[in-house]
C-alpha cells in the first residue's frame, strides 16, 4: 500500500456547517431513494407491471438520513476521528485479560450445562445446536482465514461435500454415522486440496473470487446432477445418528430401553448437542495445538507477509495446502453433522450467503481469536433468531453490519494484535548511557 | 452453419452487456486495487431504475420510443452513478489504508446491502416488461427453414456499446480526468504530489463504472425483458471473469473478455447443456487465473515488498 496521499475531510464544525452537510446528505438520499423507494412496482396477475407511489416512506427515509447525518457529525466531534488505532491503557488491558482468562472456561462450563438447565425447552436446545454448528464452522474457517490469511469465500462447498458425503453414503449403502464422519472429513479435505492446488499462486482478492467460483460450481453441480444428488429436491431420509451403534429411538434395543429409562425425544436432541459440542471442541483443540507447531507458526507468518515467508524458506505450497485441507476437513465434519441433524439436505442450504455468514463470524470475532469467533457466532446467530420476524430486513442489516465493522473495528470486536510489550511512560535516559548527550 | 451464425450473434450481444459491466471492475481494480464486489449489484440497481423510469414515462403518455429510451438511459445513468459514488464514499474510502482484506469484506457487505435493499424496496418477484423494441431483420434463410434473425434490440445493444466504448476510450486517453486516472493507476502518491486530486479521481472512477453498469442494466432489461433483485450476483461474477480474462486493469481487455465470455456461454448452452452454462463460466475463471493470470491483454503484475 502506498502512503496516505490525502487527508480525510475534517468534520465540519459549527451549526451552519453541520446543517449544510446534513442537507447535502439528505439531498443525495432523496435522489438515491426517489425511484427505488418512492415508487413500488409489482407484476399483476396478468403479467402487466403496475406501480404506486410511496412518498411517505421516501420522506421518512430522507428525514432519517438528515437526522442521522447530524447525530454522526456530533458524535465525531465528541469522540474524535475514528479509525485511528488507540492504545488501550494497561489497567484496562489487564482487566480485559483477566476477564479473557476466565471467560472461556466459564463459557465452556455453561455450555456443558445447557442441556441440564434447558432440558425442557426444546427451542433453546435447537438454537444452541445451531449456534454450536456455526461456532464449529467459524473455527474451521478461522484456520484458513484467521491463521493463514487466505480469504475463502467458498467455505460452504466443503460443508456441502461433508453433508452430501454422509447423506449419500448413509441412504445408498446404509453406512453408519460414525463410519461416515471421518470419511466426510477426508473427502472434504480432499476437495480442499483439489481446490488448493490450482489457486496456490493466487493471493488476496483473486483467491477470494476463485474460491467463490468453486463454491458456486459445487452448488450448481449438486443442483444439476440429479441422478446422484436428487437435484433441487435434495436427499431425504438421512438416518439419525446412533449412540455408537445403539439407536436413540423408542424401540426395544434403543438406548432408553437398554438403560431402563423412559424414552423421550429430547434424548436425541441432547445427544446431538453433545455431539456437536465435542466436534467443535475437537476443532478448537486441534487448532490450538497446531498453532504451537511449526506449521501453525508458518500459517501466521504467511498471513503477515508471504514474500518474507518465502525468503525465510517456508514452503508456501504445503503451508497453504494444509491450511485449506484442515479447514475443509472441519467443514466436512460439520456438514456430516448438519446432514444427520436435519435428516434432509438440499442445495438451498449451501448458498453463498452461508459462506458469507461464516466469514462474517470469523471477521467479527477478530481473525485468529478462538474465543472471539465463538462469541461472534453466538451474537450473529442469536441476533438472527431475535429478528426472525423481520425476515426480509435481516440480511440487509447483516450487510450493513459487515460494512460498519470493517470501518470501525477492522480487526474484529475482540481480536486485535496490539503489541505484547510496549513502554508505559516515556523515560529519559541518562547521558552516561549514550554517547552524545541525553537520549 | 446457420445455427452457428445465430449463436454468434446472440453471444456477441450478451458479451457486450458483460463487457460494459466488466469495465467497471477493471477500472476500479486498476486504480484502487480492489475487487468491487458490489459492482454486479450496481448493475442490478441500474436495471431497476431503468425499469421504474420506463414505467413512469409510459404511464405519462409518452409514445416516442427514441425519446423514452434517451430519457431512461440518462436517468438510469445519473442515479446509478450517484449510487456508485455513495458506495465508494461510505464503504470503501474509509478503508483505503486499512488491512488488505478489509475493502473486499466491506464490498461483500455492500453487495448484501444492495441486493436486500432492492428486495425490500421492490419485492422479490421478477419484474417483466412487455417487449418494447420489436422487429428485426432476417439475414439468411436456409433450405430447411432455419432463419438467422438479427433483431433491432440486438443491433441497438451492440451500437450503444460501441458508441459508449468510443466515448470512454476518448475520455481516458484525451481528457484531463483520463490523464488523472492513468496517473493514479501508476502511482497514487506521486500523482498526489503532482497535483492530482486522488480522492476525486477515484470517486469519478466509481461514478463512470456505475454509469456504464446502468447502461448494461438497461440493455439487459430491454434484451431479456425482466429484472429481479438477484440478477446482479451471477452477472457480476461473469463480468469479473470477463475482466480477468481480458487482463484486469486493461480497458480493451475488459470488452474483449466480455465478448469471449458471452460467446463461450452462448455456445456452451447451444451445443452442450444449458444447465451447466454457469459452471462453464466459473470454470473459465479458475482456468484463466491458473494458466494465464495476466489475462489476454494485461500486464504482468510486479510483486512488491
Amino acid at each position: 500500500m502506498t502512503a496516505p496521499s490525502t487527508q480525510t475531510a475534517k468534520p465540519a464544525t459549527g451549526i451552519p456547517a453541520l446543517l449544510k452537510t446534513a442537507f447535502i446528505n439528505a439531498l443525495i438520499a432523496l435522489v438515491l431513494f426517489s425511484l427505488m423507494v418512492g415508487i413500488r412496482t409489482e407484476a399483476g396477475s396478468d403479467g402487466q407491471l403496475t406501480y404506486w407511489t410511496r412518498f411517505g416512506e421516501l420522506a421518512s427515509l430522507v428525514a432519517v438520513v438528515f437526522g442521522g447525518s447530524i447525530v454522526i457529525d456530533l458524535l465525531r466531534q465528541w469522540i474524535g476521528p475514528t479509525g485511528a488505532d488507540k492504545l488501550v491503557p494497561p489497567s484496562v488491558q489487564s482487566g480485559m485479560s483477566f476477564v479473557g482468562r476466565y471467560l472461556a472456561p466459564a463459557l465452556l462450563i455453561f455450555t456443558l450445562l445447557v442441556p441440564v438447565i434447558f432440558y425442557n425447552q426444546r427451542y433453546i436446545l435447537d438454537l444452541a445446536i445451531l449456534v454450536l454448528t456455526y461456532v464449529m464452522l467459524g473455527w474451521g474457517l478461522n484456520v484458513v482465514v484467521g491463521l493463514a490469511g487466505l480469504l475463502d469465500l467458498g467455505y460452504v462447498a466443503f460443508y456441502a461435500v461433508g453433508a452430501y458425503s454422509y447423506g449419500l453414503l448413509a441412504t445408498n449403502f446404509g453406512w453408519s454415522f460414525w463410519v461416515c464422519l471421518p470419511l466426510a472429513g477426508i473427502l472434504a479435505a480432499f476437495w480442499g486440496v483439489l481446490l488448493g492446488f490450482p489457486v496456490l499462486r493466487l493471493r488476496g482478492d483473486y483467491l477470494a473470487i476463485v474460491t467463490l467460483a468453486f463454491g458456486e460450481i459445487i452448488r450448481l453441480v449438486i443442483i444439476n446432477w440429479q441422478e446422484l444428488t436428487g437435484g433441487p429436491n435434495g436427499v431425504s431420509g438421512i438416518p439419525r445418528p446412533s449412540f455408537f451403534g445403539i439407536p436413540l429411538d423408542n424401540s426395544d434395543d434403543g438406548l432408553a430401553a437398554k438403560l431402563g429409562i423412559e424414552y423421550s425425544s429430547t434424548h436425541r436432541i441432547v445427544f446431538l448437542f453433545y455431539l456437536i459440542l465435542a466436534l467443535a471442541l475437537l476443532t478448537n483443540w486441534v487448532t490450538i495445538r497446531l498453532r504451537r507447531l511449526p506449521i501453525g507458526r508458518a500459517w501466521e507468518a504467511l498471513r503477515e507477509d508471504e514474500v518474507a515467508c518465502r525468503a525465510l524458506g517456508i514452503n508456501t505450497t504445503t503451508t497453504k495446502l494444509t491450511a485449506f485441507a484442515t479447514g475443509a476437513m472441519f467443514g466436512g465434519f460439520a456438514g456430516a453433522f448438519f446432514a444427520t441433524r436435519q435428516g434432509f439436505i438440499s442445495p438451498e442450504s449451501f448458498t453463498f450467503q452461508e459462506s458469507a455468514l461464516v466469514l462474517a463470524i470469523v471477521v467479527l470475532g477478530g481473525m485468529g481469536s478462538q474465543l472471539g469467533v465463538a462469541l461472534a457466532a453466538l451474537a450473529m446467530i442469536g441476533g438472527f433468531e431475535l429478528f426472525r420476524s423481520l425476515e426480509t430486513y435481516r440480511m440487509l442489516v447483516f450487510g450493513m453490519a459487515m460494512v460498519l465493522i470493517m470501518i470501525w473495528r477492522p480487526r474484529g470486536l475482540i481480536g486485535h494484535r496490539a503489541p505484547t510489550v510496549y513502554l508505559t511512560k516515556a523515560q529519559a535516559i541518562s547521558s552516561d548511557l549514550v554517547k552524545e548527550g541525553h537520549g | 452453419m446457420d445455427y452457428f451464425a445465430q449463436q454468434l450473434i446472440n453471444g456477441l450481444v450478451l458479451g457486450s452487456i458483460y463487457g460494459l459491466i466488466a469495465i467497471g471492475y477493471t477500472m476500479v481494480y486498476g486504480i484502487v486495487g480492489m475487487i468491487n464486489f458490489a459492482h454486479g449489484d450496481v448493475f442490478m440497481i441500474g436495471g431497476f431504475i431503468a425499469l421504474i423510469t420506463f414505467l413512469i414515462l409510459v404511464s405519462l403518455g409518452l409514445t416516442a420510443i427514441p425519446v423514452i429510451l434517451l430519457v431512461v438511459l440518462l436517468v438510469a445513468m445519473a442515479i446509478t452513478a450517484l449510487y456508485g459514488w455513495t458506495i465508494e464514499r461510505i464503504a470503501y474510502r474509509p478503508l483505503r489504508h486499512s488491512f488488505r482484506l478489509a475493502p473486499m469484506l466491506s464490498a461483500i457487505g455492500m453487495s448484501f446491502v444492495l441486493t436486500n435493499y432492492s428486495q425490500v424496496a421492490q419485492g422479490a418477484r421478477v419484474k417483466p416488461i412487455p417487449p418494447f423494441i420489436t422487429g428485426g431483420y432476417t439475414l439468411h434463410e436456409s433450405a430447411d427453414g432455419f432463419v438467422i434473425q438479427l433483431s433491432n434490440i440486438q443491433i441497438m445493444v451492440v451500437i450503444t456499446t460501441i458508441v459508449l466504448l468510443a466515448l470512454f476510450t476518448w475520455l481516458v486517453s484525451r481528457t484531463r480526468l483520463g490523464r488523472d486516472m492513468r496517473a493514479c493507476e501508476q502511482d497514487q502518491t506521486m500523482a498526489a504530489l503532482l497535483g492530482v486530486d486522488v480522492d476525486r479521481t477515484i470517486s469519478m472512477t466509481f461514478v463512470i463504472g456505475a454509469a456504464l453498469a446502468a447502461v448494461a442494466g438497461l440493455m439487459y432489461l430491454l434484451y431479456y425483458g425482466l429484472v429481479d433483485f438477484f440478477m446482479g450476483f451471477v452477472a457480476g461474477i461473469k463480468a469479473f471473469t470477463a475482466a480477468v480474462l481480458g487482463g484486469i486493469g486493461s480497458l480493451p481487455g475488459a470488452m474483449l473478455g466480455g465478448l469471449a465470455i458471452g460467446l463461450i456461454e452462448t455456445f456452451w448452452s447451444a451445443y452442450f447443456s444449458v444447465e451447466y452454462k454457469d459452471v462453464a463460466a466459473f470454470s473459465i475463471l479458475i482456468v484463466v487465473l491458473i494458466f494465464m493470470p495476466t489475462g489476454l491483454l494485461g500486464r504482468p503484475e510486479v510483486e512488491k515488498v
